[in-house]
């Protein structure tokens, strides 16, 4: 288990003062302007030698991202967003932070603001998070008060940081779609190229970074990037926010190595899985986007980046939905497959027509009212959706179906012949999935 | 996506109240020159709020104005963004989720608690006090099942804990919002298995950390004279927490009071009962004992 000593988030659970004199108390804002003075390219190398690999999902490195903000001076300003339209289902990591050490996040947006020469950071909150964006707030209202951003202040780089705030958007968590939202119009995801890098807010060289990845930044500038890159295992360094939700006895949100086992996470900090390990059916690991896991792939599954991709899985946003023998696997993923519906920008036809159809054929299948080709047809349409929309809302919406297909085959058949011997060893009548 | 539409019947017009108006005028502030539109919706969403927890067709108009923002851009946000009411609400909007996370630990029984003792979802009671919809995640997973009302989230609901919220809201009694069971914010129940020793004597500690974890709230040997006042009086305290606090030499109103930012997070640890010191106000409760007691004799 990670030592205590390790950890970054040490008011993860609100025990302790998070306001300014208690985030100090655990540190932050220490040695803010010696790291400030030892400049961008210092901060860059830092993060890129840390190995720390993006928080949001996409685990995409950190330190990378931040070089390719234009190096050459230009009249255009420079922005750093920070994502923070945490709505993955089973994820609420960026919550604690920004209720319990907001702190650590203001701190980290100075030096990745830094890093990307950038005057103006954003934090885009979700709209449903309210209490989250006033405790935000007051702590940014304090760092202002104590001269640790803003104009002239004691660090030597100039920092504005605004509070912004969504109203119910899933979709609004893909980076360019948070930029239009953030200017003022409907969250419908930007083409790429040209990269916000280039073309981000208002025009201008923008990054937009997960709230966990820009909250670690301070602790490994503090502690060294040799510390963070000791931790985990090579290529998946660090520690890492785990939300443990679903069938086990202590749902919980706890910080833990990269690379732990999914084992320990759950035994040792969630209490075990509902009627015991043997219980256990299966695990979406990483949030609702990633395909899930069948328990026997469960018993020695480690919680990384590149583990997880092996197994045609994901550690996303380390998430783990864990699901025990009582849960109708076909229903707990059209459920997933509703809320991609209702969260589909209505963009690319794919996703909006696709996401919708995929959901009726699913909720059809859980009542067993398909036929067995069906199933064929709807891991065909998943395919077509994946890969042919603007975001990855359409993958995204196509992953969960994929793994049910790809582990639980066996339990749709079943439910379709339950069904057809219940209706009388006549076929179903097939409704058109329109 | 889902389809939206403003409600059939829309009041004649609407307009910011004057502090709203002020308000507006500093949200504004945050954004470029000519960047204006950026504010749209935390406008709405002021806006709204000033309507009474729903978006009239006038008020996105106005906004539309203040903003310079043509009226159809305006209302495409309107329309698009789920968390805003194009129909009235009840004075407490229950938002159920019902996503996955929420789905696996019960959220169809909480739905069938809310179509007993609210309605149909979307239809306001009669009474006017209630209206519930089922939203997805709304990020408190680990405390699944969860609903939002209003602005507070009341999480690890069971049907029976939130029957009970529903009728004290009705008899407008006193609620606390976050976990509705033994247990502080997403650590696991029964306790912390992480961060054992507290986070504040971690690395990275300051002189001004043992400072603040040295010092301790003023303790007294035994009660004054006129006998321990009862701190049952406080809510959130009972029996067993005032005995715990008799023991730590706390025995009366202007003791707590007094207490310190440094020193709630003393008691709380001791306690082991985190976060309810400042969730549930026990200092203001205690200041204003004080006073009626006289100062605490």
């Amino acid at each position: 288990m990670l030592d205590d000593k390790d950890r970054i988030f040490r008011n993860l659970y609100g025990m302790e003062d998070w306001a300014l004199e208690g985030a100090r108390a655990r540190g932050a804002w220490d040695g803010t302007k010696k790291f400030i003075e030892k400049g961008p390219d210092w901060i860059i190398d830092e993060v890129k030698a840390s190995g720390l690999r993006g928080r949001g999902g996409a685990g995409f490195p950190t330190g990378l991202k931040w070089s390719f903000m234009p190096k050459q001076d230009s009249p255009r300003p420079h922005y750093l967003v920070v994502n923070a339209d945490e709505s993955e289902p089973g994820t609420c990591k960026d919550r604690e932070i920004m209720r319990h050490d907001p702190h650590l996040l203001i701190e980290g947006c100075l030096y990745a603001a830094l890093a990307m020469k950038a005057h103006v950071a954003y934090i885009y909150v979700r709209g449903e998070f309210i209490r989250e964006r006033e405790r935000l707030q007051a702590a940014i209202d304090q760092a202002y008060a104590a001269k640790l951003i803003g104009k002239n202040n004691r660090s030597g780089w100039d920092l504005d940081v605004f509070v912004h705030h969504g109203a119910g958007a899933y979709i609004c968590g893909e980076e360019t779609a948070l930029l239009e939202s953030l200017e003022g119009k409907k969250g419908q995801p930007r083409l790429k190229p040209p990269f916000p890098a280039n073309v981000g807010l208002y025009g201008a060289p923008t990054t937009v970074n997960n709230v966990e990845s820009i909250a670690v930044v301070p602790d490994i500038l503090r502690r060294g990037a040799t510390w963070f890159a000791g931790l985990g295992r090579p290529n998946n360094t660090g520690t890492k926010l785990f939300c443990i939700s679903g069938h086990v006895n202590n749902p919980c949100t706890v910080e833990e190595e990269m690379g732990v086992s999914l084992r320990e996470l759950i035994d040792r900090h969630a209490g075990g899985v509902r009627g015991g390990w043997d219980n256990l059916l299966a695990v979406i690991p990483g949030g609702s986007s990633v395909p899930c896991l069948p328990s026997p792939a469960c018993q020695s599954l480690l919680m990384d980046f590149d583990s997880l991709s092996a197994l045609k899985s994901g550690l996303g946003t380390a998430a783990v939905i864990v699901m025990d023998k009582s849960t109708d696997i076909i229903r707990a993923i059209a459920r997933l497959a509703y809320f991609y519906k209702h969260e589909s920008c209505g963009q690319c036809t794919p996703c909006r027509e696709g996401t919708g159809w995929m959901w009726r054929v699913l909720d059809r299948m859980a009542r067993g009212e398909a036929q067995k080709a069906e199933i064929d047809m709807l891991l065909d349409v998943t395919y077509q959706v994946e890969g042919h929309t603007i975001c990855a809302l359409g993958d995204a919406a196509a992953w969960p179906i994929q793994g049910l297909i790809r582990h639980f085959r066996h339990v749709i058949e079943e439910r379709i012949d339950a069904h057809q011997a219940n209706a009388g060893g006549s076929d179903a009548v097939r409704s058109a999935a329109e | 996506m889902s389809v939206r539409r403003l409600d059939i019947n829309q009041p004649d017009g609407f307009s910011f109240s004057a502090e709203n108006e002020r308000w507006a005028a500093n949200q504004l502030k945050k954004y470029p020159k000519d960047k204006q539109a950026s504010a749209v919706i935390p406008l709405l969403w002021r806006a709204q709020e000033q309507a009474g927890g729903w978006l009239p067709e006038p008020a996105i108009r106005h906004v539309a104005e203040l903003l310079e923002m043509p009226q159809i851009r305006v209302l495409e946000v309107a329309t698009f963004y789920t968390m805003f009411n194009l129909s009235p609400v009840g004075r407490h909007f229950v938002q159920l989720c019902g996503t996955t996370p929420c789905w696996l630990r019960g959220a169809e029984d909480l739905k069938e608690v809310c179509r007993r003792a609210i309605g149909e979802p979307g239809r306001v009671s009669e009474d006017g006090l209630f209206s519930w919809t089922e939203v997805e995640c709304l990020g408190a997973c680990v405390n699944a099942p969860m609903v939002q009302i209003n602005a507070d989230y009341y999480e690890d609901l069971t049907p029976e804990s939130l029957e009970k919220l529903l009728d004290d809201l009705a008899a407008d009694r006193d609620v606390a919002p976050g976990p509705q069971v033994e247990r502080i914010n997403s650590c696991p129940m029964g306790g912390p298995t992480t961060l054992l020793n507290g986070g504040t004597r971690q690395a990275g500690q300051t002189k001004r950390a043992r400072a603040t974890s040295k010092s301790k709230p003023k303790s007294l040997r035994k009660a004054r004279k006129d006998g321990a006042d009862r701190l049952t009086k406080i809510k959130g305290i009972g029996p067993k927490i005032e005995n715990q606090l008799y023991e730590l030499g706390i025995f009366h109103f202007d003791q707590i009071a007094a207490w310190s930012k440094a020193d709630v997070a003393r008691i709380d640890e001791s306690l082991r009962f985190k976060g309810r010191v400042e969730r549930e106000g026990w200092i203001a409760q205690a200041k204003a004992l004080a006073k009626d007691s006289g100062g605490g004799s």
